[in-house]
């Protein structure tokens, strides 16, 4: 027997927003009937872009239940934009957790609120496309992708508790064992960019510019020179021949302000200051 | 809340005769029967006595019986066995409906080398036996199949399919798990070599079970150690829950007549009475050539966990083939294996009566389980009320 939460078992036994909102902003259908789980959603927005009305209908196993009905209660009084960011983990750590077997279950709601919201913005949802990687269960290389890198999975059996890929004739698993590879080899955004010290910042920022920027600059004659850096502004000032170019201000935007942002922090910003 | 259970192909209660009698031989007469003095003697006697109650059960002679820990050291002790006693022969024939313990087993087998025939069975799990008698080659060591299948209750004809494995010099092994104690069967007139039990499928404790082997065939030990069994097992002998399997036999030999005709009737009238209420339903398997207690039904757009956790709210205890429940994320094999149709193999259900169930839980459950169903459905997107919408667009596209 599955350890449920409470929580879940409360969900899955009284289950809240059943049915199909009247005239909805935003509906969608997720999983299938083959696959053994399917969730319909719908909800509508009121006059100040809130969700008023959140409904769900699940064809499924109790956690499939409980996760759609959590899912109808968090979104309700959300903006679209808020509602954009909720995660599967949110939908998870609502109920109290899911057995990890059962983590598909929290991905099939959050796949069904990214379809409603693509619905509702008349825009195609970019997981829906691309490459069957899983037939048995038809799901995408861009799906998997993202619960690689969002729930940080490391093993096929991971991918499979959180997609179902992998878990029927078995036949995708190399290709799954590539993905994860790739995706992992990647270093996460926030692995990668640790909040920086001032210190830290400026360091880095005199590194890149003599390493990549300066080097580059100085071969046509041009060059500059860091002033200072005032939070997230970067000041730097023009010599040689960038100093008379007349279009200083796109190799700074283009050119520096583009390297600066990929290689320290992509908050960074680059102003001309004359000294 | 009193617990209603409809679960007894998972397995059953200890019949409390079959307790009293495991009693003494914990604390008083706990001798090891292998010992020189009478306070051992006194309970390799009485072992005795229950290879014969399990003997008389099967139509076996005492000899025949090899005790063993459960149905799942049986299995494999006879397909090991008849492997090594042929070593120039490499393949085996089997069903794609058997338990796990000839399943995962035989999948083992396939990977050290030998060609395996998993043979199919029709949407009413049943073989087909030309199909079968094809089956059998010059190189085919062994056949096993099952006498009934744990989630259908589904009878296979295994004394004739044995008839035509000896024929062709084949030896032939059953899974008799689900069928000793539920069905009468007479090993004397029949051409089956080897055949298992387990104890706790027919109210005998759990870690016991038995494996009949035919006089005169060739038989090589699974667990090697001292000379119990006759050299055929070695361990210890489980000396309590052995006494207690030999009273269940006896006491489901008793039972047999009560298991076909009032556990049957119980059966029949829950399942008819389910299928009438709720709509878009059906059996799975059979229904003519079946186990007594066995129904397994499918209901239609609803999930089989859903209907089981629901199901638990009123203490009534059954299982699913259905995907959720296995963990494995397909229904079961042997519902695909029928080819049971997805919008129904996703919601099956399987009751398992006994002779210690009673017709007002009966009644409970024919109460309970239809507004079950209802509910479930108005939860699910392929339902409307009162019919069935299935979005077949959809789930063909996959």
């Amino acid at each position: 027997m599955w350890e449920y939460t409470e929580k879940t078992l409360e969900h899955f036994l009284h289950p809240r927003n059943v049915g199909e909102v009247e005239n909805p902003d935003g509906t969608a259908l997720v999983g299938n009937i083959a696959c053994g789980d399917a969730l319909k959603l719908t909800f509508r927005l009121d006059e100040n872009g809130k969700i008023s009305e959140a409904k769900f209908k699940t064809f499924g196993c109790a956690s499939a239940i409980a996760a759609a009905s959590a899912l109808t209660e968090m979104i309700k009084g959300m903006t679209v934009e808020e509602a954009e960011k909720l995660t599967n983990q949110d939908i998870a750590d609502y109920l109290g957790g899911l057995p990890k077997e059962k983590m598909h279950c929290s991905v099939m709601g959050r796949e069904a609120l990214e379809k409603a919201i693509a619905h509702y913005k008349g825009v195609p949802v970019a997981e829906a496309e691309g490459k069957i990687i899983c037939e048995c269960f038809g799901v995408t290389e861009p799906e998997i992708e993202r619960v690689v890198r969002e729930n940080d999975l490391k093993t096929i059996e991971e991918v499979t508790n959180y997609t179902k890929a992998g878990g029927g004739c078995g036949g995708c698993h190399e290709a799954i064992q590539e993905i994860i590879d790739r995706v992992r080899a990647i270093p996460r955004p926030e692995a990668a960019r640790p909040r920086l010290t001032n210190l830290q910042k400026i360091k880095m920022i005199e590194e890149t510019l003599e390493r990549e920027i300066r080097p580059a600059l100085r071969q046509d004659g041009g060059d500059l020179e860091l002033i200072d850096v005032v939070g997230n502004k970067v000041q730097v000032a023009t010599r040689g021949a960038c100093a008379s170019c007349a279009a200083v201000h796109l190799t700074l935007k283009d050119f520096v302000e583009a390297k600066l942002k990929e290689l320290v922090s992509a908050e960074l910003e680059v102003e001309e200051v004359s000294q | 809340m009193t617990t209603i259970y409809l679960d007894n192909n998972a397995t059953t209660q200890v019949a409390p005769e079959v307790l009293e009698a495991m009693l003494p031989y914990f604390c008083d007469l706990y001798g090891n029967p292998s010992s020189m003095h009478s306070f051992g003697g006194q309970v390799g006697r009485r072992l005795r006595l229950a290879r014969d109650q399990v003997a008389a059960l099967i139509g076996a002679s005492p000899e025949e019986i090899i005790f063993t820990s459960c149905g799942t050291e049986s299995d494999n002790t006879a397909i090991r066995s008849a492997l090594a006693a042929n070593p120039g022969k490499r393949h085996i024939v089997t069903t794609r409906v058997e338990h796990p313990a000839i399943h995962a087993l035989v999948a083992r087998l396939a990977q050290e080398g030998y060609r395996v025939t998993e043979l199919p069975v029709d949407g009413d799990g049943r073989l087909n036996l030309e199909h079968y008698a094809r089956s059998l080659t010059p190189d085919t060591v062994v056949v096993s199949v099952m006498w009934a299948n744990n989630e259908t209750g589904v009878l296979f004809p295994v004394e004739q399919l044995a008839v035509m494995a000896h024929n062709k010099g084949i030896l032939f092994h059953t899974d008799g798990v689900q069928a000793v104690g539920k069905i009468p069967l007479d090993l004397r007139t029949s051409a089956i070599d080897m055949l298992s039990l387990s104890g706790h499928k027919l109210h005998a404790a759990k870690g016991v079970g038995a494996l009949y082997v035919r006089k005169g065939t060739r038989f090589s030990p699974f667990l090697i150690g001292g000379h119990q069994e006759k050299g055929r097992r070695g361990g210890t002998e489980s000396v309590p829950s052995i006494i207690g399997l030999g009273i269940a036999c006896e006491l489901a030999a008793r039972n047999l007549e009560k298991e076909n005709t009032f556990v049957k009737s119980l059966r029949d009238r829950m399942e008819n009475a389910l299928l009438e209420r709720v709509p878009n339903s059906r059996v799975n398997g059979d229904r003519h050539d079946r186990l007594p207690n066995t129904s397994n039904l499918s209901f239609e757009y609803v999930e089989g966990e859903a209907i089981l956790l629901r199901l638990n709210e009123f203490g009534i205890c059954a299982s699913s083939g259905s995907a959720c429940t296995s963990g494995s994320l397909q229904p079961s094999h042997v519902l695909r294996a029928m080819g049971v149709p997805f919008t129904m193999a996703h919601g099956s259900i399987r009751f398992s009566l006994s002779i210690y169930n009673i017709e007002p839980e009966i009644d409970f459950v024919i109460e309970k389980f239809p507004p079950i169903i209802e509910e479930l459905r108005t939860l699910s997107p392929y339902w409307e009320v009162g019919q069935a919408v299935c979005a077949r667009r959809d789930f063909e596209s996959v």
